[in-house]
């Protein structure tokens, strides 16, 4: 169905309401910060890319020619640092969930417009302070800021990049806490509950954690920086005090962390196979539900991180266990999609190629997260690479893949532009060889015993580091790719419509790029989510606009 | 600033009205309330494990603190509540006297509280209390002096951090009384009054916990 | 939802009193010897207190099942993260291997 509507080209949308610098800047248009936080995050991700390239190249080899052992340090650490802080987290919700989450449930804006403002502002301002502290000398705590090291020995400005993280975590918290007031307050008439689409589902129990974790990342951060400014001592064990209290209470935001960057792209892929297998999702209520679940069970097992670190063998059985148990709501997810793809009547379409790429990778990733989860192989591979690959592939093989996925999607609608599909299709297949060369081998060194940070290793390590390397130039280029023809896409791409895709949900009601208020009328809702069998059925089409 | 409307002034254009509107703020306050709780949660875990394991340093550590100032701050704090709540209350009877009356009354409670908390802060510093190079702690007691240390670092922490968030509730105070002295508030709308209301009695509420925790519950030991 | 019940000020004024009173009892007891239950009534107490703060002056006791089920969902988050902590804490001693911390 891509019918082209003259209709949309001459209409005001939230693009061409206004053009100047101050009306981006103080813009309260969630769409426009969505936008804003996007520019924002590729920014971050070039530069944590650039820590990355760096990596790999001193890892060519096994001798330490490159850089040197504390350089090393530090692009390990930045590399995290940026990746996560200022990357991954905002990434999908402040993104795309920023975008879509008003129009999905059919309201004009978020329901704290300034705030959602605000918080891309503190996000900056928490991004500026991290910035500093790579301009003046950089960090080498490891993105994990472990006392005693980043307390009482590191040399480099560990107090401005942890006052970076302190705030970019309270735009994390606003965000989170804007999308759940949202989504109680603001959905359209009839959009019930179990009308939901499953993104909002997904950002919902994101924001959850995010609303309750970061807090206490950010308290302990506040001891760490009290610890090195005037040597408090709660974490340092020559005055008593115990590091393990450090990791505890960080690792209970840090391990949640994993699913603010898992969850929202678990709701992209829930809406991307829906749409090209033109089916509702095989147990609506179980993914919804799964997404709950996953939230609260994430904070039951954060001393996974701890068994080597001298925690007690009880608790870290306690832990072990609980662990096992978050592999259930996450393969209930697994199974209901591909559930939804079998007997389906699929597109293949470039979202849908990196959705695959996307299960592939989530269940290596979540498999070997099963591993780690037993007290006994973590033993073995604690530290190793068989630990960077595992969660590469969770935080780059599934959220990064998902993010892009998200960002085809939902290119059209962003932008009214469609995208070149062979172009997406070809970069779809790079980002999957390449992640898989990349870190595939890491798996295996790992396992052979090659420990993760330092910069040389045994020369019987190098072939598999050679082919990481390798697939991370082919990484890169898949990367690089959709930020070429996106912006190609801009000014050559062909017209979108409001609906390329004959996609069910709100969002695809209104025009591409939608108006300011995105919606002419506020839509009220009368079908069920998914209701792929009345939009595809030809006696009783359902209303869609355009 | 038309007075005359200001029901539909400050319905905000993404709102149907201002019940859902208010029903917004007060949810996301709520929400931004829980992450204070775990924010003070990570303080209170901490104080709870090592007085579990430095009981003894514990006791002589709380020992040392002026119960009778920890008891007139509480009663001040208690009274700040309830200035507050009459603010409040007074908004939403769209009395702007009233209201500007018991937000000044409540403000001067708040600076009282942080006044007699600068007293004690001082004496601990005069007592070399305060961790750091300057820490001193004499005592009989089978125990490390550096537990407590820890004690006083946990103890400046949270009231450190108690007294940070008087010194914010400090500021909407006053934004609010230059609010209500321009006539921002009316029956119809007063929702930041009791958004502000609501923040200044969660710091009640952890001074609540901090008062025992600190001062009484181990006053009695011997260490 | 609009049409809340609001407490009214005799009501405040009454909670105010219970508070001051709760206080000076608190103060009161820490002075006497009860051995662990110092701890136990001094707790109690500034529950009773909190509980008071929250029903009445937060107004949580005329507000939305939704804001209770917030407020007791923190609370139930509060007790995963102290004891889960504890979980560690309290069975580092049963191990045999030597706990550098203890
Ligand atoms: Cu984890």
């Amino acid at each position: 169905m891509e019918t082209t509507n003259l209709s949309t080209e001459k209409k005001t949308n939230y693009l061409n309401a206004d053009y100047s610098i101050k009306s981006w800047l103080l813009t309260t248009d969630h769409k426009r910060i969505g936008l804003l936080y996007l520019a924002s995050i590729t920014v971050f991700f070039l530069l944590g890319g650039i820590f990355a390239m760096l990596i790999r190249l001193e890892l060519l080899t096994p001798a330490g020619d490159l850089v040197l052992a504390d350089t090393y340090n530090k692009l390990f650490t930045m590399h995290g640092v940026v990746m996560i802080f200022l990357f991954l987290i905002p990434s999908v919700p402040a993104v795309l969930g920023n975008f879509l989450v008003p129009l999905m449930i059919g309201a004009k804006d978020l329901a704290m417009p300034k705030l959602n403002l605000a918080s891309w502002y503190i996000f900056i301002v928490g991004a500026g302070f991290i910035l500093y502290a790579i301009l003046t000398g950089g960090l080498d705590t490891g993105w994990t800021f472990y006392t005693p090291y980043a307390t009482t020995y590191s040399n480099t400005n560990v107090v401005s990049a942890a006052l970076g993280v302190f705030i970019t975590g309270f735009s994390s918290i606003f965000t989170g806490l804007n999308i759940i007031v949202t989504v109680h307050k603001m959905r359209a008439p009839g959009l019930t509950w179990r009308r939901l689409p499953l993104f909002i589902w997904a950002h919902y129990a994101a924001s959850v954690i995010m609303v309750l974790g970061t807090p206490v990342l950010a308290i302990t951060i506040v001891l760490v920086a009290l610890e090195r400014l005037f040597h408090f001592g709660i974490f340092d064990a020559r005055l008593g005090g115990d590091p393990l209290l450090f990791q505890h209470l960080f690792w209970f935001y840090s391990h949640p962390a994993v699913y603010i960057m898992v969850l929202p792209g678990m709701g992209i892929i829930s809406e991307i196979i829906a749409c090209f297998a033109r089916k509702r999702p095989f147990g609506y209520d179980f993914v919804a539900m799964s997404s709950i679940a996953i939230a609260v069970l994430g904070f039951l097992v954060w001393a996974h991180h701890m068994y080597v670190a001298g925690i007690s063998t009880y608790a870290a059985m306690i832990f072990s266990l609980l662990t096992f148990f978050v592999a259930i709501p996450s393969a209930v997810k697994v199974f209901n999609w591909t559930a939804t793809l079998y007997k389906g009547s699929i597109t293949f379409a470039s979202p849908l190629l990196y959705v695959f790429a996307y299960i592939g990778l989530f269940m290596v990733g979540g498999l070997t997260g099963v591993f780690l989860a037993a007290v006994g192989i973590d033993l073995h591979v604690t530290d190793t690479y068989f630990v960077v690959a595992h969660f590469h592939y969770v935080m780059v093989g599934a959220s990064v893949t998902a993010f892009l996925a998200g960002m085809h999607f939902w290119w059209p609608k962003i932008t009214g532009k469609m995208y070149p599909e062979f172009a997406a299709k070809i970069s779809g297949l790079l980002v999957f060889c390449g992640f898989n060369l990349t870190f595939f081998p890491q798996f295996l060194l790992g396992y052979l015993g090659m420990p993760r940070r330092y910069h040389a290793y045994p020369p019987e390590f190098q072939v598999l580091n050679v082919l990481s390397t390798a697939g991370a130039s082919i990484l890169a280029i898949g990367f690089l790719l959709p930020m070429l023809y996106f912006a190609w896409s801009l000014r050559y791409g062909k017209d979108a419509g409001p609906n390329p895709f004959n996609a069910a949900g709100l969002e695809w009601q209104t025009a591409s790029p939608p108006p300011t208020y995105n919606f002419e009328e506020t839509p009220v809702v009368t079908w069920e989510a998914y209701n792929y069998d009345e939009i595809d059925s030809p006696q009783k089409g359902v209303e869609v606009a355009g | 600033m038309p007075d005359s409307t200001p029901a539909v002034h400050n319905l905000k254009h993404h709102f149907a009205d201002l019940e859902q509107q208010k029903d917004s703020s007060t949810f996301a306050m709520w929400l931004f309330l829980v992450t204070e709780i775990m924010f003070f949660g990570g303080l209170f875990a901490a104080y709870l494990i090592y007085r579990l394991y430095y009981f003894n340093a514990w006791v002589a550590g709380s020992q040392t603190m002026e119960i009778k100032l920890g008891a007139i701050n509480t009663a001040v704090l208690i009274c700040s509540s309830l200035t507050m709540v009459l603010a409040v209350h007074s908004a939403k009877l769209g009395n702007r006297k009233l209201t500007s009356l018991f937000l000044i009354l409540t403000l001067v409670l708040g600076f009282t509280f942080l006044g007699v908390k600068a007293v004690e802060y001082h004496g601990h510093w005069e007592h070399h209390e305060v961790p750091g190079a300057n820490f001193h702690f004499e005592h009989e007691g089978n125990f490390d002096p550096n537990q407590v240390q820890i004690f006083f670092s946990l103890y400046f922490a949270m009231t450190g951090m108690h007294a940070f968030h008087m010194i914010i509730g400090g500021g909407l105070l006053l934004w609010l009384l230059i609010s209500n002295l321009r006539g921002r508030f009316s029956t119809e709308y007063n929702t930041p009054v009791e958004m502000v209301g609501l923040y200044w009695h969660f710091v009640d509420l952890v001074w609540i916990y901090l008062f025992p925790l600190l001062y009484l519950i181990s006053h009695h030991h011997n260490g | 939802m609009s049409a809340h019940a609001h407490p009214t000020v005799k009501t405040f004024f009454a909670v105010w009193i219970t508070l001051l009173i709760l206080t000076a009892v608190t103060v009161g007891v820490a002075t006497l010897d009860l051995g662990p239950f110092n701890a136990v009534v001094a707790l109690a107490i500034a529950t009773t207190k909190a509980l008071l703060v929250l029903l009445f002056f937060m107004e949580l006791r005329y507000s939305s099942a939704m804001t209770k089920m917030v407020v007791v969902a923190a609370l139930f988050f509060l007790c995963l993260l102290v004891g889960l902590t504890l979980s560690d804490y309290m069975t580092r001693g049963w191990s045999s291997y030597v706990n550098p911390f203890r």
